[in-house]
Parts: structure tokens; C-alpha cells; sequence
């Protein structure tokens, strides 16, 4: 009897293994859909509701003084939570205009300190208060500056924190473009060895800056008659949000809420592509307005404007909203990294953005590992075979699962785990 | 008697309050510098037959923005470190307690602007709830209607007047309530006048009670209000807060 079921969970095992992208039960199918949605709550790991997660503030460069009308992004914010005993410690970095502690960083932490890690959280380099507070030039968006501004954050943060903790291993992670930016701190901490990180985990990473900032400012093409009619767009998604509000009583704009929402309201996939084209417009405008302050650029607020602590910003983020991340990397960025040096031009400049750049190094790292979807949105045509052939066995790809959709999904979070060597 | 001099006295303060707005309309300083332009300069990129979601009606803007500081550093040091200290004493079923108390008040003025409003239904659901939670929940600490399939139908005199057709009015940042409009604040100040009124705890004015019933109201709004001022990592946060309340009050009266 005992041999019958030791062969049938054999069977079964081999099973599973053969038809694993079969059997994966992500129940988002549309790309769109998981990228807006998320994970709903019946398939979503059983994570703690609550970690004690701590938040605190950090000078990176003594005597910087954040400009007036940003002074209360003074100090750089990250979060952490501490084991009592000795632990690993791994470091989270989010994605595109991502806080410390967002929701995807939030998913993260609560798995890793329940599997035993410590856990702190950092902000994206594209993020306000990281851009006004730890990054050199103000000028986000450079894989190997804001490699270096993580860095420095990173070693900043582990002083800090060192009286009260003992951890016996560093590991790193990073969701998007912190997926990206965890590659290029890894290829920096070969040489500086302050961490050894001893494993790396890049979650849905774009490979190249460019294209896929370039696909999502696309998105904003599918509001009905552009952009000019965001106002009208804008109008009649609250009415069929009121819709929803009126037979439900309250107004929930949880994950769980907008799936109910997604489900009665039956969005097309052009109206879902037009939504996460407004929320990446909304953090390329963030990001520009702010580094445009930052610097007295010139770029959208003319350079002689004092802006107060109390001084309205219109027109100033009128414009931001018009502008798309395309617009920044041509006449903010280029121009800014070209001064610098006159010899760049602004297609090697736009290539070495790119973890094609550092190739070689991530086909020998064997420490860095991919989780991706086959059908994330911010990808080219072709620009996952990138990942199945410089990371091979070290990547995992699943089905569907969109932009992160699916980090919260059950099987995801225990990969994350064990791709860690837990 | 008593109470009624001083829900006068407070109908006077909060009428100062709203004229304190209409005049204190501050100019920005004058740029005096002749101004560079920019790459993209806003003449040359927006376009005036263009309308924009964030365009509220806001002419009391400096005034706004210095009470938006104020309160953003006054919830930064006071506020937020007192709902915290609440919360650690707290246990969790006794927070729930007071919110549900606080929300089963709120039933009376639910009750009557629904009336006012014309939706019956609403006002009977509303009268239901609060026998019942005033009863099998007592005094309110429970919520049992809510489970018995009857949840809360939020209705203020802000609403109301939104509902026969009041427009909101020039934005307002109220000090230590957060964003509001002028037709909102006025519901504000009604709804007061009206709870007074019909006031049934016995509360005697400016009697120690009446401070900790104020002081705890305070504190449970806060404890249930997730928003963190400058936490959104955006420098136009005031813009977007000012174009959310005035899109949420749309769909609260349009529900």
C-alpha cells in the first residue's frame, strides 16, 4: 500500500513538473487586467497581516538643503523591519516613482521577515524624496548613478541600523525598475564588496530603459481622442465608478475593491491600457517637475521663478502632465549627462541604459536570479528572450501575470523565497 | 436655554471662520524678474479650448496652501503621535467601539438629510440602524445592523444642498479638518447646529466630558483616515488632493 502511494505521488510530481505553466492558477488571463488589478484575495499567499515595520528618515549628503517649495522631502524615508536574533538582511527597491514602503515593497517585506529575513525598504532613485534627498546629480533614471545612489544609501542605512541587529548574510531584491537597478548594484558590489550579496532577485525588470518607458507613455493613446480629452476621460470613469459606489455603499479603492469594480464594470482592454498609461504619466510628471525643481533645470518652470513654500505650481504641473517620460530623456536628461561630457551621444546613451550593457556579468552572475511574465507590458516583442538566454535556468517565467500583477500569488511569493536558497 | 446660546456662540465663530476666508484672499508676490523660458513653456504647451481634470475653484489659494502646512506639520507633531499613543492603549475591540459609537451618532444626521433629500428609504434604513445598534448594540459600541445586512447610508448636509443643486463653491482648506469647499463647510456648520439641537448625551457645555467627547471624535477620525501628508512622492500633492475631494464630494452627493 505504502509503495502504491509513494509511486502515485511520484506520478503526480512528475505530473505538476511536466505541465507546470498548465497548472499555474493565476486567475487574471489579461495582461491589462493583472497589471491594474493585482491579486485577488482568495489566490494571494498567506502573508502576515501586520510586520513591524518602522520608518525613519536618513542624511544622506551633510548640509544639502531640499529646495522650498519640496521641504518637506528633507531626509530620505525607508522603512524596516528587524529580526531579535541573527538574520539575513535583504534589501528591497522599488519600482518606477515606488515609495518604501508602497504596496509592492509592502508584499515583499511581510514574505521575506516571515521567512526570517530583515527587511528595509527603499525608495525608487525616480521617487521625489529620493531624488531631492540621495541622488548625486538630481537627474534620475541612470542605471549606473542610480546604482551608485543605492549604494550609498544601502551602507548608510546598514551604520544605522547596526547597533541593532546581527546579520549573518545580505540578499537583494527589487520589483521593475528596482528589478533593473538591483543588476547594475550587484555589478557594483563586485568591486566595492560592502555586502557580498549573496543572492539577487530581479522581479518583472524592463531590459531596456527606453523601450519600455516608451510603451507605456504610449498607453496615454488610448484615452479616447488623446490626450487633450483627459478631462472627459477622466469625467466619465468617475461615473461608472459612482455606479459601482451606488450599489455598494462605499467607495473601495482596495485591490480587493477595484477587482469587484474591474468585474462589474467589464473594462475593455484599451481602456485599462489608457489607466495604466495615466498612472505612469502621473510618475514621469512627479519625477520631472521634481528634478526640474531640484536643479533650476529650466526644463518646465523657467529658471528665474522662486517657487515658495506656498506658491501654487500652476501652470507648472499642467504641463508635467503633458510632457511624457520620452520628453525628459530627450530635453532634460541627454542635454544634462551631454554637458557633462561632450562626447556622448544620445543613442549610446540611451543603449547603455540597458542590462544588455552588462550582459557578460549577468550571464556569470549565478547569484542573480529573474521572475518574469510572459506577457508583462513593458516589454518589446522579443525582449524576453533576453532573460531565457542570458539567465537560463535562473529565470522563471510564468504564463501571464501582466506588470507584477501576480507578485502576490502564492506560487510567486514562494519562489521568491526559494529563489533566495530558502 | 444654555445650549442654545452656545450653539449660537459656535454658529457665530464658524461664520467668522468662513468670512476670515472670503477676505483673507492673499496674492501671490509679484515676479518681478523678466522670466526666462523654459523648454517647455506652458504658453507654447497647453492650450486654452483644452479643460483640465485638476482646474478646481480655488481663488483663496495662499491662504489654503499656508493652512494645508499648518496642518500637515500639526499632524506631523500633535495628531498623528496622539492617535498612536491612542492605539497602543487601545485594544483593537474597544477602538472598534468607540468608532461604531461615534458612527451610530452619526445615524441622526444621516436621518434628517436623507429627509431632506427626499430619500425615504435611506432615512428609514438610517432610523432602523440606530435602534438597533442603540439597542442589541448597545448604546451603539457594536455594530449589529450592519451585519443584519443594513450597512450605513453616509448622508451630510453638504450633500444635501449638493443634491437641490448647490455647486461647490471655492475650494477651502479647513484648518485642522483637511480639505473642504464653501458649500461644504456651510453643510458642515448646519449639521452641527442641527446635532446640537437634538443632543441627547447630556453633555454639559465646556464640562470636562464634553472635551474628551470632542478629543476622542477627533482622534477616531484620524485612526480611520489612512492619508499621510507628503507621502505620495509628488510636488504637486496640494493639487491633487484639492481635485480628489472635490471628484469624491461629486460621487458622495451623485450616490
Amino acid at each position: 500500500m505504502k509503495k502504491i502511494l509513494c509511486v502515485l505521488t511520484l506520478l503526480t510530481a512528475a505530473g505538476t513538473a511536466g505541465a507546470s505553466n498548465e497548472s499555474y492558477e493565476y486567475p487574471l488571463r489579461d495582461p491589462f487586467a493583472a497589471t491594474v488589478v493585482g491579486t485577488p484575495q482568495e489566490f494571494r499567499a498567506d502573508l502576515p497581516e501586520k510586520i513591524p515595520l518602522k520608518q525613519a528618515r536618513l542624511t544622506v549628503f551633510e548640509g544639502r538643503e531640499a529646495p522650498e517649495s519640496l521641504w518637506y522631502e528633507e531626509g530620505l524615508r525607508y522603512s524596516y523591519a528587524l529580526q531579535k536574533e541573527a538574520a539575513p538582511l535583504v534589501f528591497l527597491i522599488a519600482g518606477t516613482g515606488g515609495s518604501h514602503d508602497g504596496g509592492k515593497n509592502r508584499i515583499m517585506a511581510k514574505a521575506f521577515y516571515q521567512a526570517g529575513f530583515h527587511v528595509v525598504g527603499l525608495s525608487s532613485p525616480t521617487f521625489a524624496n529620493f531624488i531631492v534627498s540621495a541622488s548625486e546629480t538630481g537627474v534620475p533614471g541612470h542605471a549606473y548613478k542610480d546604482a551608485a545612489d543605492l549604494y550609498r544609501v544601502m551602507t548608510l542605512v546598514r551604520d544605522e541600523l547596526q547597533p541593532d541587529m546581527q546579520v549573518t548574510d545580505y540578499f537583494l531584491a527589487g520589483y521593475s525598475l528596482g528589478g533593473f537597478n538591483a543588476a547594475f548594484v550587484a555589478l557594483l558590489d563586485e568591486q566595492k564588496e560592502a555586502f557580498n550579496f549573496k543572492k539577487v532577485l530581479m522581479i518583472n525588470p524592463p531590459v531596456r530603459l527606453y523601450s519600455s518607458t516608451s510603451l507605456l507613455d504610449r498607453m496615454l493613446e488610448n484615452i479616447p481622442g488623446g490626450v487633450d480629452n483627459f478631462n472627459q476621460y477622466y469625467q466619465s470613469l468617475v461615473e461608472r465608478l459612482t455606479q459601482v459606489y451606488k450599489r455598494e455603499d462605499r467607495l473601495d479603492l482596495s485591490e480587493d475593491g477595484l477587482y469587484k469594480a474591474y468585474r462589474e464594470l467589464d473594462f475593455k482592454d484599451e481602456e485599462l491600457a489608457a489607466l495604466i498609461g495615466v498612472s505612469f504619466r502621473l510618475t514621469s510628471a512627479n519625477l520631472a517637475l521634481t528634478s526640474d525643481i531640484m536643479n533650476d533645470a529650466g526644463y518646465i518652470k523657467p529658471k528665474s521663478v522662486r517657487l515658495s513654500k506656498y506658491s501654487s505650481i500652476d501652470p507648472y504641473d499642467k504641463v508635467a502632465m503633458r510632457l511624457g517620460f520620452t520628453d525628459y530623456v530627450h530635453s532634460f536628461f541627454y542635454p544634462y549627462y551631454k554637458a557633462q561630457d561632450p562626447s556622448l551621444t544620445r543613442e549610446s546613451l540611451i543603449e547603455k541604459m540597458s542590462l544588455a550593457d552588462i550582459e557578460e556579468y549577468l550571464r556569470s552572475a549565478t547569484k542573480i536570479e529573474v521572475m518574469h511574465n510572459e506577457d508583462d507590458l513593458i516589454l518589446e516583442p522579443g525582449e524576453m528572450e533576453f532573460f531565457r538566454q542570458v539567465f537560463g535556468e535562473r529565470a522563471k517565467i510564468y504564463p501571464h501575470g501582466g506588470h507584477c500583477g501576480n507578485m502576490e500569488y502564492r506560487d510567486n511569493v514562494a519562489h521568491m523565497l526559494s529563489a533566495m536558497g530558502q | 436655554m444654555m445650549k442654545n446660546v452656545n450653539s449660537r456662540i459656535r454658529a457665530g465663530l464658524l461664520a467668522s471662520l468662513v468670512l476670515l476666508f472670503v477676505a483673507g484672499c492673499s496674492t501671490q508676490p509679484v515676479q518681478e524678474v523678466e522670466i526666462d523660458e523654459p523648454t517647455f513653456a506652458a504658453d507654447r504647451v497647453l492650450m486654452d479650448d483644452v479643460s483640465y481634470a485638476g482646474d478646481v475653484y480655488d481663488p483663496w489659494s495662499g491662504l489654503n496652501r499656508r493652512i494645508y502646512v499648518f496642518n500637515a506639520n500639526f499632524d506631523r507633531y500633535v495628531f498623528l503621535p496622539v492617535v498612536a499613543g491612542y492605539q497602543f492603549v487601545m485594544p483593537d475591540f474597544a477602538e472598534q467601539g468607540v468608532s461604531n459609537f461615534f458612527s451610530n451618532l452619526s445615524e441622526i444626521r444621516n436621518v434628517i438629510n436623507s429627509l431632506l433629500q427626499l430619500k425615504i428609504e435611506s432615512a428609514l434604513i438610517g432610523t432602523w440602524r440606530f435602534m438597533i445598534n442603540t439597542s442589541m448594540g448597545v448604546a451603539g459600541l457594536f455594530d449589529p445592523a450592519t451585519s443584519m445586512g443594513a450597512p450605513q447610508k453616509i448622508e451630510d448636509f453638504g450633500q444635501t444642498l449638493g443634491h437641490w443643486g448647490v455647486p461647490g463653491g471655492p475650494f477651502i482648506v479647513l484648518p485642522l479638518l483637511g480639505p473642504s469647499n464653501l458649500r461644504d463647510t456651510t453643510g458642515l456648520v448646519a449639521d452641527s447646529l442641527m446635532f446640537n439641537e437634538v443632543e441627547f448625551l447630556g453633555l454639559n457645555e465646556n464640562s470636562h466630558e464634553q472635551w474628551l467627547y470632542y478629543a476622542l471624535k477627533a482622534i477616531d477620525a484620524r485612526s480611520q483616515t489612512a492619508f499621510r501628508y507628503y507621502q505620495m512622492g509628488s510636488p504637486m500633492e496640494y493639487e491633487m488632493v484639492r481635485m480628489l475631494y472635490s471628484t469624491k464630494r461629486e460621487m458622495d452627493i451623485e450616490k
